[in-house]
């Protein structure tokens, strides 16, 4: 392992981030921000929701955000990098194994992520008004959660990036982010859809709920949510194998 | 002290179509289809090197001479670890390319035939970051990315975005950045195409530059004049194979019959060119039009003498000789049976 190299090409990343890195947070966090605000002080002021909302929906949102920035700063590169000009290979040509370019996206899209949840946590705060309770009585195992997400979400850019073309990026989103989100229990407890059984137990299989579910836990305990040790377990295990699965990928994709 | 080549029994076959980057633009050999049974999907085979066994001596410019889908850029890419070969093996130095890439990537540097240059970074970003990459500190990768700057005349654009700039430009900064680590070997996939006469006269220099450096160098082509004059050691590629291997010198006169003599007199006489058809080493004369003869033979030079006396024992007078050496299309012509350009 070289480290100087893997050093150099996260210093690549990190650069290119800072360049446009007002106009990343806006195109990753204006969403939620909005959504918080019509939702959570919007509504909420004029009664139509319960102001206990506001804790249901603030974890959630910052799961969400984190997970929008971590897949859109590893995914939208590599699926440009790999097309017609084929920019990638100039970090291919350095002199480290090909997995560690992997490894290294990877850790760049996690920090972009956390980034990403330290931004949105005061923003969306604010944007909620008062009643928006969140306990930060357990930091470490709120830290612990946060990074569990920022892996996933950038393992899983990983995967994406590597897996669709750049014709598809629309598609992309339609049929599997936008699922993901509006089931990924980010606005709404996982609970609450005892009502749709089938529909509660398909939503298991998605990754972003235990993201929101698990933020759930730790920032608004006092709101329903499932269990933190199965949460987190069941996030390290989507992180092994996203991480092993988009480096496969990237692997294959990078030679001809 | 220089690093040789070597390939051996290298086949590669791709089975979805290749990257443009290595030949994927206008192959001229239709796929076959495998007929295996099991397989759900058939797929589409595409033979890019059929057997090929190269050996390039270190500090050598050596040539891969041959027409769009021969199979240039593919062995280009197994050496440059950026393709697989199906089957063989390919020698960088002592460093098995496949098996190990990151020492064989340490004394590479690759111009890939269309610059795929960072487009997130400026063009002076390029070269520090890519010095970075191999391990430069950070006054040397400073000092190094101004010469190469310099060296392609490239400083008045150093801070502009690599993709607000030209084609040229563009291919320029490539060669800049493949040579920014000072690599041993150094490989360019038709460095020339689309550059502009005098840009593509400044890279020839700077091919041969580095060079008489001791580097080894290996470039495709499909310009004629670029093997003949830039090469030392050419090899010939067609539809995955090596048709010829040589000095360009050796190469051309390997055809029989490979110099024009283009002769124009006061007036050519029957006789004259019957004369002119026994002398030794003639192979064929043309004559269409009353003044003037074009005879193929297997020399040049030295036919003179004897062309003048047949012309004087006539009482013809010449009026003007012109040599024309054999050159690399005859030869392609040659053995393959078609033009380079085809």
């Amino acid at each position: 392992m070289n480290w100087k190299t893997f050093y150099a090409l996260l210093s690549r990343d990190g650069h290119v981030a800072r360049r446009s890195l007002a106009m990343v947070l806006v195109q990753n966090l204006l969403q939620p921000l909005l959504f918080t605000f019509v939702f959570g002080r919007v509504l909420t002021s004029g009664g139509l929701m319960a102001s206990g909302f506001k804790a249901v929906l603030l974890p959630g949102v910052i799961a969400i955000s984190m997970v929008i920035a971590g897949v859109q700063a590893v995914a939208m590169p590599l699926i440009t990098e790999f097309q017609f000009s084929r920019e990638i290979e100039d970090r291919l040509l350095a002199p480290i194994e090909n997995g560690w370019l992997a490894v290294e996206k990877i850790i760049a899209g996690m920090i972009q992520a956390l980034v990403a949840g330290l931004v949105i946590i005061p923003a969306a705060w604010l944007t909620m008004g008062s009643g928006a309770h969140l306990s930060f009585a357990s930091p470490f195992t709120f830290a612990a959660f946060c990074l569990l997400v920022a892996l996933l979400a950038a393992a899983g850019g990983l995967t994406l990036g590597c897996s669709v073309g750049a014709t598809q990026i629309g598609l992309m989103f339609s049929i599997i982010l936008t699922p993901m989100l509006m089931f990924g229990c980010v606005y709404y407890p996982w609970s609450f859809l005892r009502a749709f059984p089938g529909l509660q137990y398909a939503v298991l299989l998605n990754p972003v709920v235990y993201a929101s579910e698990g933020l759930r836990g730790t920032l608004a305990p006092g709101v329903p949510h499932i269990a933190g040790s199965i949460t987190a377990s069941v996030l390290a295990l989507a992180d092994v194998g996203l991480v092993a699965l988009g480096i496969w990928k990237f692997r294959k994709k990078a030679v001809s | 002290m220089g690093i040789g080549i070597r390939i051996e029994h290298l086949r590669k076959v791709y089975d979805s179509p290749p990257p443009s980057a290595a030949g994927g633009r206008g192959f001229s050999f239709g796929p076959t289809r495998s007929g295996g049974r099991k397989e759900k999907k058939k797929k589409v085979e595409i033979l890019a090197l059929d057997d090929v066994s190269l050996e390039i001596p270190a500090g050598q410019i050596f040539g891969l001479l041959g027409p769009n889908g021969a199979g240039k850029s593919t062995t280009i890419g197994i050496l440059t670890t950026r393709t697989e070969p199906t089957a063989g093996r390919a020698f960088v130095g002592e460093f098995d390319v496949w098996q190990q890439q990151v020492k064989a990537k340490r004394v590479i540097g690759v111009v890939p035939q269309r610059p795929n240059l960072d487009f997130a970074l400026t063009t002076r970003e390029v070269l520090l970051f890519h010095g970075a990459y191999f391990g430069q500190s950070a006054r040397e990768r400073a000092r190094r990315a101004d010469e190469e700057l310099e060296k392609f005349k490239l400083t008045d654009r150093a801070n502009q975005m690599v993709r607000e700039l030209s084609g040229g430009l563009m291919q320029r900064l490539s060669i800049a950045r493949a040579m920014m680590h000072d690599p041993e070997v150094l490989f360019l996939d038709e460095p020339s195409a689309g550059l502009d006469p005098q840009t593509r006269l400044m890279l020839w220099e700077i091919i041969r530059g580095y060079g008489s450096l001791g580097k080894t160098i290996v470039l495709t082509t499909h310009y004629m004049d670029e093997a003949d004059t830039l090469c030392q050691r050419l090899a010939i590629i067609d539809h995955g194979k090596i048709i010829a291997q040589g000095t360009p010198r050796e190469l051309k006169s390997s055809i029989p019959g490979g110099y024009l003599l283009r002769l124009r007199f006061d007036r050519a006489t029957d006789e004259l060119l019957r004369q002119i058809r026994e002398l030794p080493g003639v192979t064929e004369v043309k004559s269409a039009d009353p003044t003037a003869a074009d005879v193929y033979a297997d020399r040049g030079g030295p036919l003179i003498g004897p062309l003048v006396n047949a012309a004087q024992a006539a009482g013809v007078e010449v009026r003007d000789v012109h040599i024309q050496e054999p050159s690399l299309e005859n030869l392609f012509l040659h053995h393959t049976g078609r033009s380079l350009r085809e």
